[in-house]
């Protein structure tokens, strides 16, 4: 099964109003320092970086280390700017690459 | 004097273990408490706000399986049961429950894989795997907020009857039981954590320890492993018994699933 | 992906700013006597003063396990076109890797507040270092006791 993230933008907001952004995504962040039972290293497997989009600029963006917690959620704020989309990306060891939007509209 | 001691020392155990047992009573009902009631306030706030909670992933991946087709029956669970949120509603908090072909009770895990084998002709999920514990999450939250409700009949009785005795027998290395822990001292310290009184109101449920979500089967596992026990197999009728035992013990308390636990 | 490089530009540019900024004889404290969180903080951040202030790392003193520990990093700035948090960087002391995370912020945030939840290898301390639009660090420091759960699983 793909990945799954959660996320939450308030659906209305009023002209530069702070908003909250939640973002909730599953991975199991290996971290590479563990040892399996095979006495081997576990490889690292990690989301590397987060960044989100707000109609096409960037407005948050993250570097991820072996150190956050496995399932990475994420909140930060942004002013509501105009109706539009944002766009979060995830990009990580792998090939991993999820993208997902959450529209949002402004009085 | 060092005769004597060895003398004193056995009779002194049967004592104290007469004490222990003694010492065991049912936590009054009203007295019930749910482990979130000991979690941090930053702990409570995951479980709270389904953004937070990472188990609510799971909960979004068993919709998505609730309603693909399984199986060479090629049938998934809402071509038989509809729509989840209706006629899932308190199924979870009926569970383990008695299973009139297989003679005892099933867990819902069980009676998942049954609907897969018999219904779906799918093979059945292994346990803790990534769908199962879907499943049984998205099924469970469909309880939230309800009161767990096992049936107590002349089917269930002896099976949580049989809980109950495996619930208080002493084993393993270090000669505990669950109640040892669970009711004689819970509220305790051991090791700098508050012991819990050991109801399971929110599984699957997930432990910030573990990083993913887990069943009850899998909590209990972790137990023997500390009580230094063999553990059972999954599936074990041994672990039915404990779990119908549990949920009876926690009748009436408020079903959290998804919920999270340190 | 490009707004990591741009950090990681500007990160350099404060480096050799700072070296820039001392003379030949001037050298840094040897590594070996700083640990690894201020370790790494050097190399960042080079020589480039750091002030205590303004940055406040919000993390349950006690936890019962470091797998999943939640916390806020909050800055305080107007977060005006002028005068705004560009950066957040988030050192720990004992985990196999000093970084924890790294985040760019614009005055597009309209307040530097960040929540997430990260792994702590036993009880230690974490820092961490807001970048200014205006060029000053400042950073929040606390620590963490980690105790151990009693009945740990084995490994699966």
């Amino acid at each position: 099964m793909t990945a799954r993230a959660l996320i939450n933008v308030p659906r209305k907001a009023k002209r530069g109003d702070v908003i909250e952004i939640k973002t909730l995504i599953s991975h199991v962040m290996e971290s590479g320092f563990r040892t399996g039972t095979n006495g081997k290293t576990i490889p690292r497997d990690i989301i590397t970086s987060f960044a989100c989009t707000y109609n096409g600029e960037e407005i948050f963006a993250t570097q991820f280390y072996p150190a956050v917690a496995a399932n990475p959620f994420v909140t930060f704020y942004t002013i509501a700017t105009d109706n539009g989309t944002l766009a979060f990306t995830w990009i990580g060891d792998n090939g991993f690459e999820v993208t997902q939007e959450a529209k949002i509209v402004v009085e | 004097m060092e005769k004597r001691l060895r003398l004193v020392a056995p009779a002194l155990a049967i004592v104290l273990a007469a004490i222990a047992s003694l010492a065991f009573a049912e936590i009054p009902l009203s007295q019930r408490r749910s482990g979130y009631e000991q979690m941090s306030r930053e702990v409570k706030a995951m479980q709270d706000d389904d953004t937070s909670n990472p188990a609510s992933l799971s909960v979004l991946d068993g919709e998505a399986l609730w309603t693909r087709r399984e199986g060479s029956a090629q049938k998934s669970c809402a071509d038989c049961h509809h729509d989840a949120e209706t006629s899932m509603r308190g199924v979870s908090a009926r569970y383990p429950a008695f299973d009139a072909a297989k003679r005892r009770p099933l867990d819902i895990e069980q009676r998942i894989n049954l609907c897969r084998t018999e219904k779906q002709q799918a093979t059945p999920l292994p346990f803790e795997s990534r769908d199962l514990l879907a499943l049984t999450a998205y099924l469970g939250k469909q309880s939230r907020g309800m009161p767990i409700a096992v049936i107590s009949d002349d089917d269930t009785k002896p099976f949580i009857e049989a809980g109950r005795q495996i619930y208080a027998r002493r084993q393993g290395q270090l000669n505990l039981s669950c109640q040892n822990c669970h009711d004689d001292n819970a509220g305790q310290k051991l090791a700098g954590v508050e012991l819990p009184q050991g109801h399971p109101t929110g599984y699957p449920l997930y432990r910030l320890e573990w990083q993913s979500l887990g069943s009850l089967q899998r909590r209990l596992r972790n137990c023997l492993f500390g009580m230094r026990a063999e553990p059972y197999a999954y599936g074990a009728d041994e672990y039915v018994d404990l779990e119908l035992f549990l949920m009876w013990r926690a009748r009436g308390m408020t079903v959290e699933t998804p919920a999270v636990r340190p | 992906m490009d707004a990591m490089a741009r950090l990681l530009i500007t990160r350099r540019e404060a480096v050799l700013a700072g070296a820039a900024a001392l003379s030949a004889s001037a050298l840094p404290a040897p590594a070996a006597a700083l640990g690894q969180m201020d370790t790494a903080i050097r190399n960042v951040f080079g020589e480039a003063t750091i002030r205590a202030g303004k940055v406040t790392l919000d993390l349950p003193p006690l936890v019962e396990n470091g797998n999943t520990v939640p916390m806020t990093v909050s800055v305080e700035s107007p977060m005006t076109k002028d005068n705004y948090v560009k950066a957040i960087h988030v050192f720990n002391d004992k985990n196999p890797q000093p970084n924890v995370i790294s985040l760019k912020l614009s005055p597009r945030a309209g307040k530097a507040v960040i929540a997430t939840r990260i792994r702590l290898a036993g009880t230690q301390k974490l820092t961490a270092i807001a970048e200014m639009s205006d060029g000053t660090l400042w950073s929040g420091t606390e620590e963490v006791v980690v105790t151990l759960a009693a009945c740990l699983e084995d490994l699966p």
